[in-house]
């Protein structure tokens, strides 16, 4: 992502406390915590007021709370520029990229293309028996406890050991991978001495990968791409690789374990949904695509770089744009019942993989991992509530998911 | 007398979601970027009306045309 991963401090550190919101139409900030702990009632007090809200915070950013804006938005990359993806505090100068996500046309497609066959659904269905065993090697640990959190010992696991595996390294090296993500995702938003010291330590990780395989190339995702060629025939350049390596870890983590952990959490407190979904698991493919769309986890952002109108509403260049897909899977124009997750749901054309060329790359790996993280959790643990002496919380920012979550639970008979 | 029902994924608009293939994987293939294609001439095998009214009505970026001819 391109704030993220560029190489020079420039700006210095830089940590600020934002002062709380009082009117949330005209000064909205997505890193308040009552957005970070309940958002869905602000969503719907923004879309009451205009299809497309601004703030002066983050230096302007305007933010679409539609279905319809936001489809707007994604599918215009004549007006807004994929080149800074999250919304912060700071806008320092790009030095490096992670295409494709901060590619915009003409170099969009191709770097998208390098990375699109190894991520198709036949290609997770080679993965999926291996991500079937971490789940239950993970639930061996803590079931026969009665209790646990399963944000920390369940769900946070899989999506990095599941990429660790693609990319061909130690599954084991994925704390080191959480701990980058959370500098970059979280305290990168107001602290850029924290994104940049991640971004430094994920980049020479990687680096030092790229040279043993230059000396002895292997058959994973690191090597694949590697030996990829651009549209001129030519290799990628190193840095070109790192970009799409840091890419493929920043958006591949915390992304499903905060799906894998809203879906478990929702289970958690709604028996009926639990009840149906153990009775019925051939629900569970409709059911993944709801609890995808009721509980999006990712919102990504765009730069205005020319002046338009969004649903009738004017955009100036020099903001920055909060694509919050969440909120458009929320918008009962689009879904009917948009507040209730109905796990048959017929009609569900959700954005939480979002809309046009950006598509997230990893979408059927995601898919597969939450069928299967769930799928796996209900045969041996059919019967669990949240629990009542713990609490819940949710990470702030770009990616929305319990980062605790404490659970009740007996096994199955 | 209903017509003769046919798909067609529009290129241009496909961004391979892939929901059309869980949906109806009779009626889709996915090519090796994982974007969709109607299966020969996307004619509709009677009996699968419904899995293509679903795939239509599932993809995100609405790229399935369903035609009665």
């Amino acid at each position: 992502m391109s704030d993220p991963v560029r190489a020079m401090p420039d700006a210095g550190p830089v940590i600020s406390d934002h002062p709380p919101v009082t009117d949330w139409v005209h000064d909205f900030d997505h890193t308040d915590p009552r957005w970070t702990e309940n958002p869905f009632p602000i969503w719907d007090e923004l879309r009451a007021a205009s299809p497309v809200v601004h703030t002066d915070r983050f230096l302007g950013c305007y933010m679409p709370t539609t279905y319809q804006a936001v489809r707007e938005i994604a599918n215009d990359t004549e007006h807004f520029s994929s080149r800074r993806v999250i919304v912060r505090d700071i806008r320092p100068e790009i030095t490096a990229t992670a295409p494709p996500i901060t590619s915009d046309p003409p170099e969009h497609k191709p770097a998208k293309q390098l990375l699109l066959p190894p991520f198709t659904p036949d290609a997770m269905k080679k993965l999926e028996p291996r991500v079937r065993a971490i789940c239950n090697e993970l639930i061996d640990e803590f079931i026969n406890d009665g209790e646990c959190d399963a944000a920390a010992r369940y769900t946070r696991h899989i999506p990095v050991r599941a990429i660790a595996h693609m990319l061909g390294i130690a599954e084991k090296d994925g704390d080191l991978f959480i701990k980058w993500i959370h500098g970059i995702l979280e305290l990168g938003i107001k602290d850029d001495a924290a994104l940049m010291s991640a971004v430094r330590e994920m980049t020479e990780y990687f680096a030092a990968h790229l040279e043993q395989r230059k000396q002895n190339p292997t058959d994973d995702l690191i090597s694949t791409l590697m030996k990829a060629r651009d549209k001129d025939g030519e290799p990628l350049s190193d840095s070109h690789v790192l970009g799409s390596l840091r890419l493929l870890l920043i958006a591949g983590i915390d992304t499903t374990w905060s799906a894998i952990g809203s879906s478990l959490w929702h289970l958690a407190k709604t028996p009926a949904d639990r009840e149906r979904l153990v009775a019925e698991p051939e629900l569970m493919p409709s059911a993944v695509e709801e609890l995808l769309r009721a509980y999006s986890p990712v919102t990504m952002a765009r730069e205005v770089i020319k002046e338009t109108v969004i649903s009738g509403c004017p955009i100036k260049p020099g903001n920055m744009v909060l694509l919050s897909f969440p909120a458009a899977n929320r918008d009962p124009a689009m879904f009917p019942d948009a507040d209730k997750v109905v796990l048959d749901r017929k009609e569900n054309r959700h954005a939480a993989f979002g809309l046009g060329i950006h598509r997230c790359v990893g979408s059927n790996l995601a898919r597969m991992e939450m069928m299967v993280a769930i799928e796996e959790w209900l045969k041996r643990i059919p019967d669990f509530r949240l629990d009542p002496a713990g609490q819940v919380t949710w990470s702030e920012g770009t990616v929305r998911g319990p980062r605790q979550l404490p659970l009740l639970f007996r096994k199955a008979g | 007398m209903a017509g003769k029902l046919k798909v067609h994924v529009d290129q241009e608009k496909c961004q391979g979601h892939a929901r059309c293939k869980s949906l109806a994987p009779e009626l889709f293939n996915l090519d090796e970027f994982g974007n969709a294609h109607e299966i020969g001439d996307g004619s509709v095998p009677a009996g699968l009306e419904d899995k293509a009214w679903l795939a239509q009505s599932n993809c995100p970026e609405i790229a399935i045309e369903l035609v009665e001819e």
